[in-house]
């Protein structure tokens, strides 16, 4: 459905609201840069906002959903923030600003050229050091400290760092 | 001292899953995808609990966070089984998943098995991954969306586990003596066990009438059972048992010492106060 005239403005006024939503456990990243936010809809006074979750057991979804709640009071009679599935969250959704400030916080973006193999072995491409650029790093864990994160170490700089996983 | 702020009380599973129409659902294809659901929710959730069982004592510490985070997500995974199954029943997610006896649980009997040592969750959980992608591939065009959408999400996930027990089980099986020993063992306590995640269904057929399942069960294990073999041969490991998938590898008379165990540690809050929110 296309937005009409009068709730395209809302509508506008909604997205930019929603950059000052953070993922907690990545606060320098909006949840529209990480493209949490799958979809914003004005249907008379009613307001609703799908988020997408990054990862089906992400513990941090729900405290996106009441931020998310808090933050656009007001801005409808009626606003609901659901959870969707119906387009699956890849991290071909962080936009390109989202890779800027993960990289800035000294995270590696998740690799863009890996496609979409879906083979028993998949093999995950070498992440950029978020600090030197170099490639010359190795994955120290596929797992780390939140679902959405692996651990890499850079050998030029010697610096451990985290790359969002290619989901 | 004035009393803490009262924290919202909330229930173990979120409700995260968005609510989908059941109406258009014939009663034999329900109640063949509830069966399905329970079967994936219950594998999820048991070895989850089974990895949770290594925070704190794995033998490495990135160990201990991997095991951690896949724990987390095979529960992630199983709530959202468990809530897609109490909205097509009408049920609770909660009460499905911490509200039956032990022996009502419905996981493949290879996750009967204790976690036992390093080797052997090892070898167990990458029989089961590569079982579980297999099964996961033959539901990705499923005619129940709700279901087809999950699954191309938790496919993405999963890729990460098995990327992650293969290279394991090379590293056990590439270094002789205690390490490769200990594998060969585990291999050969679980080769006729790791067929039960393929046990069959008695909606089987329902399910592949209505284009949910891409294939009857017994060819899965076909498929998984070429590959397994494959990565398994290639590495001198202990070969799968032969045979088909045993009839009783979902539903026993009697769950295994250690799942009771099991059960008792992940219903302690439940059975400590019924109804308790979290």
């Amino acid at each position: 459905m296309t937005p009409t005239q009068a709730t395209r403005p809302l509508e506008s006024a909604v997205w930019a609201a929603l950059h000052d939503v953070h993922d907690p456990e990545i606060p320098t990243v909006s949840v529209v840069d990480l493209g949490i936010v799958g979809d914003v809809r004005v249907e008379g006074s009613r307001l609703r906002v799908e988020l997408l979750p990054t990862f089906v057991g992400c513990p941090a979804l729900e405290v996106m959903r009441t931020s998310v709640e808090e933050r656009l009071r007001g801005f409808a009679a009626k606003v609901e923030v659901a959870v969707s599935f119906a387009q699956p969250w890849t991290s071909e959704r962080i936009t390109a600003e989202g890779r800027r400030r993960l990289r800035q916080s000294g995270f590696a973006p998740p690799p863009q050229d890996a496609g979409d193999d879906h083979g028993l072995l998949p093999q995950l491409p070498a992440a950029d050091c978020p600090y030197c650029g170099s490639r010359n790093t190795t994955l120290e864990n596929a797992f780390g400290p939140t679902l959405c994160r692996s651990i890499y170490y850079c050998a030029d700089c010697r610096q451990p760092f985290e790359q969002f996983k290619m989901v | 001292m004035t009393e803490p702020a009262r924290l919202p009380t909330r229930q173990l599973l979120q409700p995260d899953l968005p609510a989908f129409d059941t109406r258009g659902v014939e009663p034999a294809l329900r109640e063949a995808l509830a069966e399905l659901l329970l079967t994936m929710a219950d594998d999820e959730f048991v070895l989850g609990f089974w990895d949770s069982e290594w925070t704190g004592i794995a033998p490495l510490l990135e160990e201990d966070v991997a095991f951690s985070s896949l724990a987390q997500d095979e529960i992630g995974h199983a709530r959202v089984w468990y809530e897609m199954l109490a909205q097509l029943t009408g049920s609770d997610a909660d009460e499905i998943a911490f509200g039956r006896q032990a022996e009502e649980y419905r996981h493949a009997r290879l996750l009967d098995h204790p976690r036992t040592d390093w080797a052997f969750s090892i070898a167990r959980r990458w029989l089961y991954d590569t079982a579980d992608s297999v099964r996961l591939a033959g539901l990705t065009r499923s005619s129940f969306a709700p279901l087809a959408e999950v699954v191309a999400k938790v496919r993405r996930e999963e890729r990460y586990h098995l990327l992650h027990m293969d290279a394991w089980l090379r590293r056990l099986a590439g270094h002789p003596g205690e390490p490769r020993d200990r594998l060969e063992g585990a291999l050969t306590t679980l080769r006729s066990d790791a067929l039960s995640v393929f046990a069959p269904l008695d909606g089987e057929a329902t399910l592949i009438a209505a284009g949910v399942l891409d294939a009857p069960i017994a060819e899965l294990a076909d498929r998984w059972r070429s590959v397994a073999s494959g990565v398994l041969s290639e590495l001198g490991l202990p070969a799968l048992a032969e045979g088909l998938p045993p009839l009783d590898g979902r539903s026993r008379a009697e769950p295994s010492e250690s799942f009771r165990w099991l059960w008792s540690e992940f219903t302690t809050v439940r059975r400590l106060e019924e109804g308790v929110t979290w």
